[in-house]
């Protein structure tokens, strides 16, 4: 907004500003160069200059800028949203681009949000980015919600989830949900007045040990290009003011990328929710890292029988008899491997009496969690001689093997 | 009646993106799934044999939450939808 050329128009909203605090926070008008780029949306009866200026005066906070954040962010610039927020701690990296299309390849080891304010004032100048350089806290989020109107939440873990939700419904303001898996999304409208929090969805998140690991994680590069879409429709909407029946407030949208079907199920608001209920028990920000379990599932990993890249070089070179089972996916294997015994994780079981239990057995996965499950089935199955690769493939391929591609 | 299965518990489920299982109420069926992919069991209940919190089911449209929960009466042709939460943006974070 700062580098508008037409002076006379800055200055008139200065003055309307000043003269009416109704409109405070909304400028009195559109430049000439404004009513250009905005003209589809000025002659849609839907948005119209009242619209316009609605979203110009927005001030929208996007929680991350990567997978989700990327398109979120790109259409709100383009759509004149006047203030957006961006929350960001991370720095681009190869394996970002084939979704993250907020940046591009020279943008690899730059900063996410200094790449993110640099295509958000490519795409629309007038756009005001406010950069947030850090991770997401219980102490900081009010303080950073408190600026915005809308949230929309591009998080990619539990803790941030919850932590954004109970900072929404602490705040007061609306947050446009979106969440992806492999080639499935869900999107919805949380925390608007009187509709459904996430909590009021899932009032408790899983055990660290149920989610997922990265032997099924991946997720098609295009999918948060859709559901990224789908929340920014659902900002521009509550800025625009639609009616209620019209937005995903108390919809859960699922996609499935793959089966391109689109499907939705009624959400209610739970009376008993610990955060938007009648009673609520949670009034200020908690411990989220605590209340998902992250840090609790940490302490026995260290536990386990270890050994590190280096060691396992050396006994190789040395040829000693060691297995190396590797039990990753198939499709991970071909990526890069150490020629090791191919079983899987999820196969393990049924396939256990492919190992010699007399043998010294060295398990490895990508970076040593699912190795982790591997070597504590086996010591529970009576295996005695199995250790874990600290750090997995990844950690070959940073210390032993350069050439070795990393995914 | 048809149980549709999310993308992240199909890997228990023989990759199946929907199973057909028999059963009067909403429990029966989840249990009868359960026991046709063992697996899934400990995604689906928690150790003292109750559906999880953190996934959800719905009859059709509608949480069994708000009908009768496991009790809720089911027919032929009806589908029942398991939706876990997932995290989100990019999937190492936790799970990695």
């Amino acid at each position: 907004m700062q580098n508008r050329p037409d002076a006379f128009f800055n200055l008139q909203s200065e003055v309307m500003k000043a003269v009416d605090h109704k409109t405070e926070a909304q400028p009195a008008a559109l430049s000439n160069e404004e009513v250009q780029r905005y003209s589809r949306h000025l002659i849609l009866p839907e948005v119209g200059m009242e619209g316009q200026l609605k979203l110009k005066a927005a001030k929208v906070l996007c929680i991350g800028a990567g997978g989700l954040g990327s398109p979120l962010a790109m259409y709100l610039a383009a759509a004149g949203v006047g203030t957006l927020g961006l929350v960001d701690f991370d720095v681009v990296d190869f394996t970002n681009l084939q979704r993250q299309i907020l940046h591009s390849t020279s943008d690899v080891g730059r900063k996410k949000l200094d790449s993110a304010a640099e295509t958000l004032a490519g795409i629309n100048p007038q756009v005001e980015v406010r950069k947030f350089e850090t991770r997401l806290t219980s102490a900081n989020a009010l303080d950073i919600f408190r600026q915005f109107d809308i949230v929309a939440d591009g998080t990619d873990n539990f803790p941030t989830r919850y932590l954004v939700n109970d900072a929404c419904v602490l705040t007061g303001k609306p947050n446009v949900y979106g969440s992806i898996f492999r080639f499935e999304g869900q999107a919805s409208v949380f925390a608007a007045k009187d509709g459904p929090c996430y909590r009021c969805l899932y009032p408790e998140p899983p055990p660290p040990g149920l989610v997922p690991s990265c032997a099924e994680g991946g997720v098609l590069g295009i999918l948060p290009g859709l559901v990224g879409v789908i929340q920014a429709t659902e900002t521009v909407k509550l800025i625009l003011g639609a009616p209620r029946e019209q937005s995903l407030i108390g919809r859960l949208l699922l996609v499935d990328a793959m089966g391109m079907k689109f499907r939705e199920l009624k959400l209610k608001k739970n009376p008993q929710c610990p955060a938007c209920g009648a009673h609520p028990t949670i009034r200020e920000l908690i411990d989220y890292q605590e209340f998902c379990g992250v840090r609790a599932e940490e302490a026995p990993m260290t536990q386990m029988p270890a050994i590190e890249v280096e060691e396992l070089k050396r006994r190789l070179d040395a040829g000693e008899d060691v297995l190396v089972l590797d039990v990753r996916e198939p499709h991970e294997y071909q990526i890069c491997n150490l020629a090791g015994h191919l079983i899987p994780l999820g196969d393990l079981p049924k396939r256990v009496h492919e190992l010699d239990s007399s043998r010294e057995i060295v398990a490895h996965c990508r970076s040593g969690k699912r190795s982790a499950e591997a070597v504590e089935f086996l010591r529970a199955a009576g295996f005695r001689k199995v250790w874990n690769l600290t750090g997995g493939i990844l950690a070959w391929a940073d210390r032993i093997d350069p050439k070795m591609p990393k995914y | 009646m048809r149980i549709h299965i999310p993308a992240s518990l199909r890997q228990y489920a023989d990759k199946k993106e929907t199973v057909e299982v028999a059963g009067s109420t909403a429990g029966e069926a989840l249990a009868n799934l359960s026991s046709q992919y063992p697996a899934l069991r400990r995604h689906l209940y928690n150790e003292d044999g109750k559906l999880r919190a953190f996934v959800n089911f719905y009859l059709n449209d509608e949480d069994i939450r708000y009908l009768q929960q496991e009790n809720t009466p089911v027919k032929e042709g009806d589908s029942l939808s398991i939706v876990p939460s997932i995290a989100g943006g990019v999937p190492l974070q936790i799970g990695d």
